[in-house]
C-alpha cells in the first residue's frame, strides 16, 4: 500500500509537538523527558470540554498538532483512532464504584469509558460527520491503525487522519499492566502526492515475526517498547530525517509490517 | 464496493444457540428477555442472557483468555459448522491470507469488575490470577478468536460502542479490497457486565420492562448478550442462488453528543445514504430495514426521521431488539445474521414486544412477521460517540 504523509502530530514526555520533536528524534538535539501538558481543547464546546478525560485530551491534542500544519478542512477528514488500553481512567472509576455497595456509576464516566470516546469528542470538536473508526490490537494497535488508515485512504480515495494514543492505567491495573509514559501520535495520510506531502510510505505486512527497528537513544527506546503508541517512534524518526529508510514495525506475535519511508 | 460473499455465518444470543434456534424464535415471535438475574445485579430491568451453564470455560492452551466474553465467543464459534467452514477457507487461502476483524464494546471487562471486589485490603492490589491483557483488554476477543480459528492474517478489534461489529464488516471489506487478505472472519461478541447495566441505569436509559422499540410507550433499552461470526470472501461473478452477499457499507459520525443521537438523525441518514451509494443501489431497491431501534425515546425518534427522509413510508422496517435485547457491540453482527436469515427463510421479522407504534413515527414499522421475501436489506447500528454504520446485504436470486 502506498500513501503520502502530509502532516505529523506528536505529544509525549519531552516531545512537545512535531516541530520541536524532529531534532530530538533524529538525535540533533538531546532527548529530555518531561511532563506532558494535557489541556482540554478549546475547539470543544464548554460542556464537552469539562467532561474530557486524560486519554481524550491526549488523542485530541496529538491530532490537533497534525492539523495545525495542514490546509485541509478538518471536518472533511476521515479518521482512524487506535489505542491499546483505551479509556483506563474512566474504566477505573466505574470498577471502583461497582465494588462498593451502592454501585453509583457516574454517567460521564460511563460515556467516557467507550473505546471510541476520543473519536466522539473529535467529531464534535471538528463538527465532522466524516467516517471514523476506533481500533484496538493490544500492543500492536499503532500498526493495526496504520494498516486500517492506509487501506481506507486507498480504497475510499480520500485523506485520513490516524491518531494513536496510550497512557498508563491508574493503579491497581497499572501494577499488572505497566506502561511507560504518555504518548499520542498522529499522521495525516493522503492517497496521492500533493504539494503538502513530504514523504511516501510503502506499507506491507510480513507473515513472519521479525526483529523490529529500534530507537538508538535508550530513553526513546524505553518509550518505544514500553508504550504501545511508542511503536510509532521509528517511523516518526524516519519522517523527521532527510534520508529514505526501511523499517520493521511489530505486528501481532506472528507477523510484522514493513514500511519504506521515501522523502518527496 | 465489490460484493463479498458470506460463505458461512452463525449467531448465539438469548434466543438460542446457533441459527436454527434463531429462525424458530423469530418465526414464532419469541423474546429471549427475562427479568434481570445476572450475577449480583439488583436492577429493575430485563436482560437477554445466554444461560451461564452453556458458557463453558476456555481450556488448555487458550485458558489465559478465559472470561465470559470469550466463553460466549467460543460457544458461538462451535455452532453451524462455522469452525469447519473456516478450516476449509484456511486450506484454500492459507491461514496468513485470512484476516480477523471483530467488534466488542466491553470485551472481558466483567473480569476486572470482579477483580476490583477482591483487592488486597492493605496494598489495593488486584488478585494474583487477574490477567488484564488476555481478558479485559479490548483486543482479548480478537486474540482469542484468531488463535481459536488458527488464523494468521491481519487482525484488529473495532470498538465503537454499539456500532462495533457492524463496522468490522467495513474494515474487512477494505482490507480485502486493498489486498492485505483474501478472506476475513468478521463478527463480534459482547457479554453482560455490571458496567453496562449500571452505566445505562445512570443515564436513565434502561427500561424496567422488556424493551418495546418504536412503541408509543417505549421507555428505554433492555441489554442483551450475544456473539456472531461470518466468513467473508470475494464473490464470484455469478454466485449461486441463495448466496448472501455484503453489498454496501456506510459509516458516519453525528458530531453532536457523546451519548445522545442527533435529534434529526443527520449522521444516521448519512450512513444509510453512503451504504446505498457503496452498494450502487437506491432506496427503492431495499425491501427491509433492520433498524437500530433501541426503544429509547430519542433513538427511535431520530432514526425514524432519518429513515423516513430516505425511504419514506413504503419500506418495511423493524427492530429485533425486543427479541434479543440490545447486544451493544455485538448488535451489528447479530442483526446482519438476522437479515441473512430473513432473506433465506423468506420472511421479514416483526417487532417483538411492540404493541402500538408511536403515531408520531412515520416509517412502515412491522409489528408482525411479514411473509414477503426480502431480496435486499439494510441493517443499521448506531453507537455512543455518534458512531453510525449501515450495511446492505443481498441474496442472489
Amino acid at each position: 500500500m502506498q500513501v503520502f504523509v502530509e502532516s505529523v502530530g506528536l505529544l509525549g514526555p519531552g516531545l512537545s509537538g512535531w516541530p520541536a520533536s524532529r531534532p530530538v528524534l533524529t538525535g540533533v538535539a538531546p532527548y529530555v523527558p518531561g511532563e506532558v501538558p494535557l489541556p482540554s481543547p478549546d475547539a470543544l464546546p464548554a460542556a464537552e470540554r469539562r467532561r474530557t478525560g486524560l486519554e481524550v485530551r491526549l488523542a485530541l491534542n496529538a491530532g490537533l498538532d497534525a492539523l495545525v500544519r495542514s490546509a485541509r478542512p478538518p471536518e472533511t477528514l476521515a479518521s482512524v483512532f487506535t489505542s491499546c488500553c483505551g479509556e483506563g481512567h474512566a474504566i477505573h472509576q466505574i470498577c471502583e464504584a461497582l465494588a462498593t455497595a451502592e454501585r453509583v456509576v457516574s454517567p460521564t464516566s460511563f460515556h467516557n469509558s467507550v473505546h471510541n470516546a476520543p473519536a466522539g469528542y473529535w467529531s464534535i470538536a471538528q463538527r465532522s460527520q466524516a467516517p471514523s473508526t476506533s481500533l484496538c490490537c493490544f500492543e500492536w494497535s499503532f500498526n493495526a491503525g496504520l494498516l486500517e488508515a492506509c487501506a481506507y485512504c486507498l480504497t475510499e480515495a480520500r485523506p485520513v487522519l490516524l491518531i494513536s494514543y496510550d497512557l498508563p492505567y491508574p493503579e491497581p491495573v497499572h501494577a499488572v499492566w505497566p506502561m511507560t509514559g504518555t504518548l499520542g501520535a498522529a499522521l495525516l495520510l493522503a492517497p496521492r502526492a500533493t504539494s503538502a506531502s513530504f514523504a511516501r510510505l510503502d506499507v506491507q505486512t510480513e507473515t513472519d515475526a521479525r526483529a523490529p527497528t529500534r530507537m538508538q537513544d535508550p530513553a526513546l527506546e524505553a518509550l518505544r517498547s514500553g508504550n504501545p503508541t511508542g511503536r510509532a517512534l521509528p517511523l516518526l524518526r524516519a519522517l523527521a530525517g532527510p534520508a529514505p529508510e526501511r523499517l520493521v514495525l511489530e505486528y501481532l506475535t506472528d507477523s510484522a509490517a514493513l514500511v519504506t519511508v521515501t522523502p518527496c | 464496493m465489490k460484493p463479498l460473499t458470506l460463505s458461512a455465518f452463525t449467531l448465539t444470543t438469548s434466543l438460542g444457540i446457533g441459527l436454527r434456534a434463531h429462525i424458530d424464535a423469530l418465526r414464532s415471535g419469541r423474546s429471549g428477555l427475562a427479568r434481570c438475574a445476572f450475577e449480583s445485579a439488583r436492577l429493575d430491568t430485563w436482560v437477554g442472557q445466554v444461560p451461564d451453564a452453556r458458557l463453558a470455560p476456555i481450556n488448555e492452551e487458550l485458558a489465559a483468555f478465559d472470561c465470559r466474553n470469550n466463553r460466549l465467543a467460543q460457544l458461538a464459534l462451535a455452532q453451524d459448522d462455522f469452525l469447519q467452514a473456516v478450516a476449509q477457507a484456511r486450506n484454500r487461502y492459507g491461514a496468513r491470507r485470512i484476516g480477523l476483524f471483530v467488534g466488542t464494546s466491553t470485551s472481558g471487562l466483567f473480569q476486572t469488575e470482579l477483580a476490583y471486589r477482591h483487592r488486597d485490603a492493605l496494598s489495593g492490589a488486584l488478585p494474583s490470577g487477574f490477567n488484564y491483557a488476555a481478558t479485559h483488554n479490548t483486543f482479548s476477543l480478537g486474540g482469542f478468536v484468531r488463535a481459536r480459528l488458527g488464523l494468521q492474517g491481519p487482525a484488529a478489534v473495532v470498538s465503537t460502542a454499539c456500532s462495533s461489529s457492524a463496522k468490522a464488516f467495513g474494515s474487512a471489506a477494505r482490507m480485502i479490497a486493498a489486498g492485505l487478505c483474501d478472506a476475513a472472519v468478521v463478527g463480534g461478541a459482547d457479554s453482560l457486565c455490571l458496567t453496562t447495566l449500571y452505566g445505562f441505569t445512570s443515564l436513565e436509559l434502561l427500561s424496567s420492562a422488556p424493551c418495546r422499540p418504536f412503541d408509543i410507550e417505549r421507555s428505554g433499552i433492555s441489554i442483551g448478550e450475544g456473539a456472531g461470526f461470518a466468513l467473508l470472501e470475494r464473490s464470484e461473478e455469478h454466485e449461486s442462488a441463495g448466496t448472501v452477499q455484503l453489498l454496501g457499507v456506510g459509516e458516519s459520525n453525528d458530531a453532536h453528543h457523546m451519548s445522545a443521537p442527533h435529534p434529526e438523525g443527520v449522521g444516521a441518514r448519512g450512513a444509510m445514504d453512503q451504504a446505498l451509494t457503496s452498494a450502487g443501489l437506491t432506496a427503492r431497491d431495499i425491501d427491509y430495514i433492520n433498524l437500530h431501534g433501541t426503544a429509547t425515546r430519542s433513538n427511535d425518534a431520530a432514526e425514524d426521521k432519518a429513515v423516513y427522509a430516505l425511504f419514506g413510508s413504503s419500506t418495511a422496517c423493524s427492530s429485533t431488539k425486543g427479541a434479543t435485547g440490545h447486544l451493544l457491540g455485538a448488535a451489528g453482527i447479530a442483526e446482519a445474521v438476522i437479515c441473512a436469515l430473513a432473506m433465506g427463510e423468506r420472511f421479514m421479522p416483526g417487532s417483538v414486544n411492540t404493541r402500538r407504534v408511536d403515531p408520531s413515527l412515520r416509517v412502515r414499522y412491522l409489528l408482525d412477521n411479514a411473509t414477503h421475501a426480502p431480496r435486499r436489506v439494510m441493517s443499521n447500528s448506531f453507537g455512543f460517540g455518534g458512531s453510525n454504520c449501515s450495511l446492505v446485504f443481498g441474496r442472489v436470486q
